[in-house]
């Protein structure tokens, strides 16, 4: 069997397992939608844990995390994952619970549905519907793009007759995906898809440091092959002979290189790289970015507070206890999953593996090329399992909740909810999840696949960040209005277009809003300008209007018994 | 307990903009740079907190309104 098919084959034997789960799942689904939507409120603290990890952690994560380090350094992981793991946890502490506390109390399935209760309006929900679908699409195009791209990587070579790159093309791949994730959706519902990420979350995880271990011993042994590693002996620099003993050993022969880019490695001889080369040191510091964008990185985060597929798996707990163990191991399985990425990343960029100019000119190849240089073809095919299965684990809630969105806040509000039966319920849902997997396939093949997944990303994280201010003061501010949360909506969408449009669609990478405060430039995220100025929208508005009815502020914020 | 809980968030945050590391090459037990350890830090302190958080500052409250309200419910039916 050649390295392709072999690889091909586990892909094929992983992808028809989850079929089986999600098929698997749909004989325990009772009938009713709020089983299919989600599942009958009954997920336990460790399945809550898989599934809200295995959401978060997409392409992004893995595929971008790796691309960026490679791009930019280190300091990728302090811009987003370590801040990540204090902001994710602090919106399922003050939003997550509280939202399915109202959530189990007054049946809601959807943001919008809250926010229509809470803020005695109707249209709130059609203002928040289209907008939340225009985000979320490009959220869906970066999992489909990221599954491509990654396997274009892993195969090139493979399949000689089937490209010129000899790679399967990634228009394949995401068709593949959108299929398999489409159908365990389909007839899985809520519980097939918790089931489905608990089980990919665990694949991605452990192949991870899998890969991870072969990626470091593997390019430990090329460095003493090729007579690249050092020691010191008696106060005296020497090449090193003897073979890594181990993975401790491994990472420190390996990480010896991260400072000597490779651009700089080809212009010296051995021995000047070795004793002289005054090490370029960007990979390994943040010299390269600027401590206010860094800073201001840490609001991107927030999104998760108003992702709508998030707010679902909420609703999905047991009980507020379930909460607790997401809340405590969410920061640590960030660290477990980011910190290998961000490492294949930077040893990307040393003297150690020659990357082809067709894979660093795009940056979210580099994780596959790794995968496929440095592993076995049969180990290959598991590594490459387990990056299509960190991607999946968040396209399936994704286009659940869209389902879920679609039929909820539009057919059955709209309709009556006396208008249709369960089963019709379940099935218009499924209908619509065919639909927008349809178009985000259709998306993905347009040349905004051409955009670097990580920047793709960003943007789109930054839309929702911008409306955290209104999820908080919706759970937290008696005095919030309607009229306030429209200002907020309004301000958060026509500041994200206006900036968006300024960074061209994105096309310039790392575009910043820069602020000049007397001689100094300061350089900001676009995600600041637009998280503020829709919080100051929505508390001014908020402030000179009518408040809601006495009995809504009851509702939500009953006067306690001394 | 609750207001020394949200000071250790507060503090997460500030320490997280550690600029003192900004342009410090050296690698920890010569494996991994010393920016991405210190942030590995703060991922792990991150979880400690979130554990005292989940300890001394839970809603409680929020679990038996919810539970309240669906025997109240099942109640009537």
């Amino acid at each position: 069997m050649s390295p392709g098919m072999i690889k091909v084959t586990i892909i094929g034997v992983y992808l028809g397992l989850l079929l089986f789960l999600g098929l698997f799942s749909s004989r325990l689904f009772k009938g009713t939608s709020k089983d299919y939507l989600l599942a009958s409120h009954s997920i336990g603290p460790f399945l809550l844990l898989m599934s809200l990890f295995g959401t978060t952690m997409t392409g992004f994560a893995l595929v971008g995390s790796t691309g960026e380090a490679f791009a930019d350094g280190v300091g990728v992981y302090g811009m987003l994952a370590s801040s990540s793991g204090i902001i994710h946890s602090l919106c399922f502490f003050v939003l997550g619970v509280k939202l399915w506390s109202w959530g189990k109390k007054y049946g809601y399935t959807t943001q919008a549905g809250f926010f229509r209760d809470r803020l005695d309006s109707d249209k709130i929900g059609l203002v928040l519907f289209p907008i939340l679908i225009a985000w979320i699409v490009p959220y869906l195009l970066v999992g489909v793009i990221s599954a491509g791209k990654a396997i274009e990587g892993a195969t090139r070579g493979d399949f000689p007759t089937m490209t010129e790159t000899g790679a399967i093309p990634a228009w394949l791949t995401e068709l593949v995906i959108c299929l398999v994730v489409l159908v365990y959706v389909f007839f899985g519902g809520m519980r097939g898809t918790t089931w489905a990420n608990t089980f990919q979350t665990i694949v991605f995880m452990v192949l991870g440091v899998v890969a991870f271990y072969l990626i470091s011993t593997g390019l430990a042994e090329k460095s003493v092959a090729e007579g690249r590693a050092h020691q010191m002996v008696n106060g005296e620099r020497i090449i090193r002979t003897e073979p890594p003993s181990g993975l401790i050993d491994s990472l420190q022969i390996v990480s010896q290189e991260i400072p000597k880019a490779r651009r700089v490695r080809d212009k010296v001889t051995l021995a000047d790289q070795i004793e002289t080369v005054e090490a370029p040191e960007k990979f390994r510091t943040r010299e390269r970015m600027d401590p206010w964008l860094f800073f201001t990185y840490m609001l991107i985060p927030f999104s998760v507070g108003m992702f709508p597929h998030l707010f679902q798996h909420w609703l999905t707990a047991k009980s507020g206890s379930a909460f607790k163990l997401p809340i405590v191991a969410h920061p640590v399985f960030i660290l477990i999953v980011w910190i290998p990425c961000v490492l294949i990343g930077v040893w990307a960029t040393t003297g150690l593996i020659t990357i082809p100019p067709p894979i660093a000119s795009d940056p979210n190849k580099v994780l596959g090329f790794m995968v496929k240089s440095l592993s076995g073809d049969v180990l290959g095919g598991f590594l490459l399992a387990g990056i299509l299965a960190a991607i999946m684990s968040s396209l399936d809630s994704q286009f659940l909740c869209v389902g879920t969105m679609f039929t909820t806040d539009i057919v059955v509000h709209y309709g009556g909810k006396d208008r249709f039966s369960d089963r019709q319920i379940v099935m218009i849902s499924r209908c619509f999840i065919v639909a927008v997997v349809a178009i985000t396939y259709f998306l993905s093949l347009t040349e905004i696949a051409q955009t670097r997944v990580f920047q793709l990303g960003i943007w789109c994280f930054s839309g929702f960040s911008s409306l955290f201010p209104l999820a908080l003061l919706a759970v937290y501010w008696r005095g919030l209005t309607k009229w306030g949360a429209y200002a907020g909506v309004l301000t958060s969408i026509v500041t994200w277009f206006v900036l968006f449009q300024k960074s061209q669609f994105g096309a310039i990478e790392n575009w910043s809003v820069d602020l000049t405060i007397g001689a100094t430039t300061i350089h900001t995220m676009p995600v600041a300008t637009m998280f503020f100025a829709s919080a100051a929208a929505t508390i001014f508005v908020s402030l000179v209007t009518p408040k809601p009815s006495e009995e809504t502020i009851e509702k939500f914020f009953p006067t306690r018994a001394a | 307990m609750k207001i020394l809980v949200w000071g250790l968030v507060l503090a997460l945050v500030v320490l997280h903009q550690d600029i003192w590391n900004w342009n410090d090459a050296r690698l920890v037990f010569g494996i991994i740079p010393v920016t991405l350890a210190y942030h590995a830090g703060i991922s792990i302190a991150a979880s400690c907190v979130w554990f005292l958080a989940a300890n001394f500052a839970w809603p409680t409250h929020l679990e038996d309104d919810a539970e309240k309200s669906l025997s109240s419910e099942e109640g009537v039916q």
